[in-house]
């Protein structure tokens, strides 16, 4: 059970992942499919801020603090909040290609989307 | 392919995926453990390195501001994929049948209500000053130019809400707001050429860095390239809402 509670973040950055891989696969709609890709990759933001996370530190933020109080990871947290942004215009594109798809097709599930069938 | 097959393959998929995630997370440190070197050096000396108190927008613009570059363009690449996707239409529609100016609203803005117009309205003015403040104040306090930007990007969507879609496309006119995407992306890359031109490495912090004490004008290059990124969020952002909303126009026209 420690061993569980030591990595906690770990297994819940995975779980979500895990959440939305599970919807990815099995979806039947392409709206409801990009929405779970953006509940997919916001697993990433909890892996990242549990890797650079320091038990007790403050954010990597000085204006009101000295400078060489422990803080967590800035890199990570630089990496996770360009994501943040970036990720809603990914979305945004996936979204209009649902869009498109809807238009030339008439239909959203992948399934009867003949150009995606595999 | 079946849908029970497919939940099969993924549930055989996951299992192995567990398995191997737990072995490897049992070699971790336990969480709240960091001990990385890098971001601990940084913290202790980007401060009088480069004259700003927040060291996460200087490693996002300055220590690693090439991968912030190549972030950057994947936004300037994903909104110009999503223009070129949802224009395409329009084009095609326009030339097939010339259709009426549309001069009628009726059905093509948000639900009428005074109680959400005044709320809209008065929350502009707050909302463009707290967007810059955000920007501006980047390379001091928690914020930024992908943060303000975003920011920024919904004042026009409060104008949407207080009135109607011509209002939105009136106050942020696409040509406008496509030419200050593409300017804020190139005014990045421009910052970190001139750092070649100095005599320096690409995206080396070149300009004078400002007072030490960590004011609005300390950090060098850093609230510059942070104030072109901000531009070209929001740029992005209200181009976005611009296309979605022109497809409501549309839909609506068509319903008719």
């Amino acid at each position: 059970m420690q061993a569980v509670l030591d990595h906690l973040p770990y297994y819940v950055a995975v779980w979500i992942f895990a959440c939305g891989l599970y919807g990815v696969a099995t979806s039947k709609n392409l709206v409801h499919l990009v929405i779970c890709l953006a509940v997919l990759q916001s697993s990433t933001y909890v892996l990242l801020l549990a890797i650079g996370h320091r038990k007790g530190a403050i954010a990597p933020f000085f204006a009101d603090r000295v400078v060489g109080t422990p803080a967590t990871d800035p890199v990570v947290q630089a990496l996770m909040l360009t994501d943040v942004v970036v990720e809603a215009t990914v979305m945004a594109l996936l979204l209009a290609l649902a869009v498109q798809a809807h238009k030339s097709k008439g239909t959203l599930d992948p399934e009867k989307l003949r150009s995606l069938r595999g | 392919m079946s849908d029970g097959v497919r939940r099969a393959l993924l549930l055989v998929g996951l299992l192995g995926f567990a398995a191997l995630f737990v072995w490897g997370v049992g070699g971790l440190p336990p969480a709240g453990e960091y001990k990385g070197p890098y971001g601990t050096m940084l913290n202790v000396s980007a401060g009088a390195e480069r004259h700003v108190t927040d060291v996460v927008t200087a490693v996002n613009f300055d220590y690693r501001g090439a991968d912030t570059m190549g972030e950057e363009f994947i936004l300037f690449t994903s909104v110009l994929g999503a223009a070129v996707l949802l224009k395409h239409e329009e084009k095609k529609k326009e030339s097939g049948e010339k259709e009426g100016t549309g001069d009628d609203e009726s059905g093509e803005g948000p639900p009428d209500s005074e109680a959400m117009r005044a709320a809209a309205l008065g929350l502009v003015g707050l909302i463009v000053t707290f967007g810059l403040y955000v920007v501006l104040h980047g390379q001091l306090t928690p914020g930024g130019g992908f943060q303000g930007g975003v920011l920024l990007a919904t004042v026009p969507l409060m104008v949407y809400l207080a009135g109607d879609p011509k209002r939105f496309l009136r106050i942020a006119p696409e040509a406008l707001v496509e030419t200050a995407e593409a300017v804020g992306a190139a005014t990045y890359v421009l910052i970190g050429a001139w750092a070649l031109v100095k005599g320096g490495v690409f995206l080396q912090n070149v300009l004078p860095l400002g007072p030490s004490e960590a004011k609005v004008t300390s950090g060098g290059t850093i609230p510059a390239i942070n104030f072109a990124t901000g531009v070209e969020v929001a740029g992005g952002f209200v181009l976005l809402l611009t296309l979605f909303l022109q497809q409501m126009l549309d839909r609506a026209r068509e319903k008719r």
